[in-house]
């Protein structure tokens, strides 16, 4: 394996995981306060979409970023109006906003399929100016991408380092007791969800607006899904998602790298090899509860008031 | 009960009955102001869809033709979450289902009709009981909760369909699909229609569950594990047993719904021909409380909804998929009044 070849594959995980990152940090955000969002994938499609469409409308990829942002976050405001307001069933109000996400992506996408946008520039870090042109035009990646890591840093640091991470955690784990501590878990759920939702909106811009350039009916093609597993799998931390993300991403590389030198792996099995790690790494950590899910992950909050 | 409650039974029943005409009336204005919005008239889109599904005979049978697959996804998250138990896994079991399924008419398509149906309906309930199996078994060890394995699991599944009919079995004209089955791998239809044989499973195997859970000391047990797992341990219950059993006899209900499609309504196997018939049924459940009739009814008004869709597409240039905002809409109005009558808690 060449050197050049190691950097490829290396090159195209940072791509296709980038958004899978941004989505993953969302989606942490919200189920640390005790939500999960099983919409997801809906809510990636909806400002895919309509982040697309606002670029090839307006021709500049930064305002698709923003209404893709938008997008998220409304879609996932629905969802805390469902299971906050209206204390709904998480798991089938999730379900529900993905078919709404299926509906409503397709009807913003339909006159967008195959429209031209200009994508986001492709950066050199200054200190890697001098390479050859080769292995130069490998690192070249978009901002959201360079923003990416640091975003993780910046979730990490909000959720562990600040008074407002700590009431939301605290409300994912016992509500009750944040209610009785001072702390609205309602809004703090609201707040998250919003926090998550505009999270996920730079993902599925990273994916229509700067990675695959355009529009297709459900492109999304399960990232939400594969998000909500890395969530699992990286147990609800933001920094071990990055690992996460790059691994599953990186499988998918790995396995065009396989073809390439003639190893005859079916992409199929090896698509499924992430899923099924996250799994044998959740049976290794047994019953074990210390690091596990957020305590009141899932359930309704029926309030005090 | 005194006769002053009897009295006012009807009234509260009526209630019910005009808070669920209200909840409809407000999702289809919902779904007209999208309409509105996007320049489309939903007075005549409406009168499409009725027309196009409860309006004529045929319309009525594609009706039963999309609800048939969701009584049986529905059921397969119904049953188990009578033991608290939350099955989302339905997709991949499936998949697996028609998986199973399929190997058997490809493998058998020699077989007479009436040897090769009840071997593809086993092979389709194994494939999805297996896929459940993981699921029961860790969650019976308390090792890893069922929704989680599931929905890894659900990712997963179409991927190996997607292995076997790339890699083996695909026709020589498609890449993503099998060549046609043999005419004995084909569930019989009704008539002229597309109905199939499939949608009698369905209906049977709700009364079953049934009768089962109202009336054999199985369905009191699960009742007693569902209410309280811990006493029904003590009080000699099977507990770990019945968690990894119910969990794979759901399994095996979706598995026979993937085999179903399959067999009944495609004739084929397709890649990633599902797209949401489990995740579907979850919600059917869900809305329906778990109880048979319910699910029935529930599936009844999702399939007239998705049904209508086919037509709303032919004539008002929009995606198929757009009719999933009716239904969505829908769900909304209904997941946004928490106490609706006779509601249990699935999840």
């Amino acid at each position: 394996m060449t050197p050049l070849a190691l950097l490829g594959v290396v090159s195209s995980a940072i791509f296709s995981g980038t958004s899978l990152l941004y989505a993953t940090l969302g989606e942490i955000v919200g189920e640390r306060s005790g939500v999960v969002n099983l919409g997801l994938e809906g809510v990636l499609l909806v400002s895919a979409a309509a982040g697309f469409a606002a670029s090839a409308a307006s021709g500049t990829p930064y305002l698709g970023i923003l209404v893709a942002m938008i997008a998220g976050a409304l879609m996932n405001l629905i969802l805390g109006y469902l299971v906050v307001s209206r204390r709904a069933n998480q798991l089938a109000s999730g379900l529900a906003l993905m078919f709404f996400g299926f509906g409503l992506s397709a009807w913003i996408g339909r006159d967008y399929v195959g429209a031209k946008i200009t994508g986001l520039p492709r950066l050199t870090l200054p200190g890697l100016a001098g390479l050859p042109t080769l292995y130069g035009s490998l690192l070249r990646f978009d901002p959201l991408i360079y923003l990416v890591l640091p975003t993780a840093a910046l979730v990490w640091w909000v959720l562990f380092r600040t008074r407002w991470g700590l009431s939301l955690r605290a409300v994912g784990e016992a509500p009750d007791t944040a209610f009785a501590a001072g702390r609205n878990p309602g809004r703090i759920r609201y707040r998250a969800l919003l926090a998550g939702g505009l999270l996920a909106g730079l993902g599925a811009a990273h994916l229509s607006i700067a990675y695959a350039m355009n529009w297709t009916e459900y492109m999304t093609a399960g990232r939400g899904f594969i998000a909500i597993a890395l969530v699992i799998f990286s147990k609800w931390h933001p920094l071990r998602a990055i690992v996460g993300a790059l691994l599953f991403s990186g499988a998918v590389a790995f396995q065009l790298l396989l073809q390439s030198s003639g190893v005859q792996v079916s992409p199929f099995l090896l698509n499924t090899v992430p899923y099924l790690l996250t799994l044998g790494v959740l049976i290794i950590w047994g019953g074990r509860r210390r690091n596990a899910a957020p305590a009141s992950l899932g359930r309704v909050y029926q309030g005090a008031e | 009960m005194s006769s002053r409650d009897r009295g006012r039974a009807w009234p509260r029943g009526l209630q019910a009955a005009l808070r669920y005409v209200a909840m409809a009336v407000l999702a289809l204005a919902l779904f007209a102001v999208i309409l509105l919005l996007a320049g489309k008239d939903p007075i005549q889109a409406y009168r499409d869809i009725f027309t196009s599904t409860l309006g004529s005979a045929y319309g009525l049978s594609e009706v039963f033709v999309t609800m048939t697959p969701l009584l049986l996804t529905a059921l397969a998250v119904a049953l188990p979450s009578r033991l608290g138990l939350i099955n989302v896994g339905g997709e991949g079991q499936l998949y697996l289902g028609a998986l199973f399924a399929t190997w058997g008419a490809l493998r058998f398509s020699a077989l007479p009709a009436w040897l090769l149906l009840p071997l593809m309906i086993v092979l389709g309930m194994i494939g999805g009981a297996l896929w459940a199996l993981p699921a029961g078994y860790l969650r019976a060890r308390g090792i890893v909760n069922e929704t989680i394995t599931t929905l890894l699991l659900n990712v997963v599944a179409p991927s190996i369909v997607a292995y076997f009919v790339f890699g083996f079995w695909h026709s020589p004209m498609d890449t993503n699909k099998t060549a046609n089955f043999a005419a004995a791998a084909r569930l019989p239809t009704l008539g002229g229609t597309r109905i199939n044989l499939s949608l009698i499973f369905g209906v049977v195997l709700l009364a079953l569950f049934w009768y089962v859970m109202a009336r054999t000391r199985w369905g009191l047990e699960m009742r007693a594990i569902g209410g309280n797992p811990g006493a029904a341990r003590r009080s000699g219950i099977p507990v770990a047993r019945y968690l990894v059993g119910v969990m794979m006899a759901a399994g095996a209900l979706a598995g026979l719904a993937g085999m179903a499609q399959v067999s009944g309504y495609y004739g084929v196997l397709l890649v990633n021909f599902s797209r949401g018939l489990g995740y579907m049924g979850f919600l059917v459940s869900w809305l329906a409380g778990g109880t048979p009739l319910g699910i029935v009814v529930t599936s009844f008004v999702v399939a007239v909804i998705l049904t209508g869709g086919n037509l709303l597409q032919l004539t008002g240039d929009v995606p198929y998929a757009v009719i999933n905002i009716l239904l969505a809409t829908t769900l909304f109005v209904v997941l946004a009044r928490p106490s609706l009558p006779r509601r249990r808690k699935v999840a």
